[in-house]
């Protein structure tokens, strides 16, 4: 018994001069860090999405604080809050934050097109795009088995008549989704747009046809009546220039198939200020 | 207590040779695998790691050498070795962190991410019981400490090599990544086992 306690009470010795020592250590010889540092590290979300580019949101508020030319409103996930709080913090001019949702570029659900095979794998669409190129009859289109809602942080991307939904007054644009799936189909864009295309598919339009009706068959319909020449048909699939598109809805009202969409993609960030 | 042992300068020269190529940490005793898997991409990561190791091994034997024999030993506490000498260790590479972000913050970033690695490092606790376990006088501790931190820098080195050229290398699909590393470190191991027997005829 004796023994023990010894034994016990040498160690809690040792341990507690050690710690004394750290702790004296670590006090006389603090590093000052740069004091805005803290500040700006508490302005940004914490979510360590990477939406800015950086590694985390240590490494972002890191840049900001030793590099003057890092813009502030990189960080999309926090939207005009955020930027406002680091641009007060940092006393720069404020720089408004172009608010981003996530898309989905396939409305291919079970009532415009069907499985081609009966998988019974896993869970996942990283595994089944291996298998004969995906479980659609349309190898681009949307499989359904939620790999992107796996992933989003804000559970925003929900899964329903067998592809994936966005539900935009939740996103908050970091992007995660983006990388998430197997076929590309997800992108982010700016939460101002009203019309999109929501197909990703890429073969000749009698392909097309003959697997979703709903997928864009490349007829150029869109490219030749758009007033200021935004879409254009690239790999028969439509793609609209965002720069120079005005939001008329003129594409939408000529797609033969439907697949250019008007749609509301304002994001969370939008749906606060209302 | 049994009787410690005293070297000569021959003596303590055959200690160091031993370490670094006879009873290589890495390659020979299979201690801090970890390390030598995870750091040895790139030469200037190695190397980093390397010296890192080097310093607190020496830093570590210096420390916990006085406490085994005026602190353990007399108060038959031999049996808390292990337990103390992570305690003392981990406590000595944090100390060290700090003093070096104060003073010399070239080398702290140099060093980066292996100091605090280091801490819960097998190869730095084992070179310190070893010690105590040869019986090894306190200059000898810090010679066996020095040669088994060269034989870390040694093998780290020429296993970056190795490494960089089997980046070059065609691998088979089924090998890519650590099967061919390990199976590469295999044999950078079995290469040692050549220096058997080469350091007790050193002086002969």
């Amino acid at each position: 018994m004796n023994g023990i306690m010894i034994a016990i009470l040498s160690v809690t010795v040792i341990g507690i001069i050690c710690a004394v020592m750290l702790a004296v250590a670590s006090k006389i010889m603090e590093v000052k860090e740069d004091e805005r540092f803290p500040a700006v590290r508490d302005c940004l979300p914490g979510a360590n999405c990477g939406a800015c580019g950086y590694a985390g949101c240590d490494g972002y508020a890191r840049a900001l604080v030793e590099d003057e030319g890092v813009r502030t409103n990189l960080c999309v996930p926090g939207g005009d809050a955020v930027s406002r709080c680091l641009s007060e913090v940092l006393g720069v001019e404020f720089l408004d934050v172009i608010e981003q949702v996530a898309v989905i570029k396939c409305k291919g659900d079970c009532s415009v097109t069907s499985e081609k095979m009966d998988y019974e794998g896993i869970e996942s669409c990283a595994a089944a795009k291996l298998l004969f190129g995906g479980t659609g009859k349309c190898s681009f289109g949307c499989m359904g088995l939620g790999d992107c809602a796996k992933i989003c942080p804000q559970s925003a991307i929900c899964i329903e008549n067998g592809i994936a939904h966005v539900n935009t007054r939740l996103c908050t644009g970091c992007g995660m989704c983006v990388s998430a799936c197997p076929n590309k189909l997800i992108s982010v864009m700016a939460d101002v747009e009203k019309v999109l295309v929501t197909c990703s598919n890429t073969d000749k339009g009698a392909l097309t046809r003959a697997v979703c009706t709903h997928g864009c068959i490349g007829c150029r319909k869109c490219e030749k009546e758009c007033p200021t020449g935004a879409v254009t048909v690239v790999d028969n699939l439509a793609r609209i220039d965002y720069d120079k598109c005005r939001d008329c809805g003129h594409c939408v009202e000529v797609c033969v198939t439907g697949c250019i969409m008007n749609g509301d993609f304002s994001g969370i960030h939008r749906a606060q200020e209302e | 207590m049994e009787e410690l042992m005293h070297f000569d300068f021959k003596g303590l020269v055959i200690i160091l040779m031993s370490a670094v190529f006879v009873n290589n940490y890495v390659l020979q005793r299979f201690l801090g695998i970890c390390p030598f898997l995870g750091v040895s991409k790139k030469l200037d990561q190695a190397t980093g790691m390397s010296i890192a190791v080097i310093f607190v091994m020496l830093l570590a034997t210096a420390v916990t050498w006085p406490i085994q024999y005026y602190l353990l030993d007399p108060n038959d506490l031999g049996y808390m070795q292990t337990i103390v000498f992570i305690l003392v260790i981990a406590a000595l590479v944090q100390l060290v962190e700090i003093v070096l972000k104060k003073y010399v913050p070239s080398l702290h970033a140099a060093l980066g991410v292996y100091l605090p690695l280091i801490t819960t490092n097998c190869a730095v606790l084992g070179v310190t019981i070893l010690n105590i376990t040869e019986n090894y006088d306190f200059a000898a501790s810090m010679i066996n400490s020095l040669g088994s931190g060269l034989g870390f820098f040694l093998a780290m080195v020429l296993f970056s090599g190795v490494r960089s050229r089997m980046e070059g290398g065609d691998t088979p699909e089924a090998f890519k990544g650590l099967p061919i590393t390990l199976v590469a470190a295999s044999i950078v191991s079995i290469s040692f086992f050549g220096f058997a027997g080469v350091i007790e005829h050193l002086f002969s």
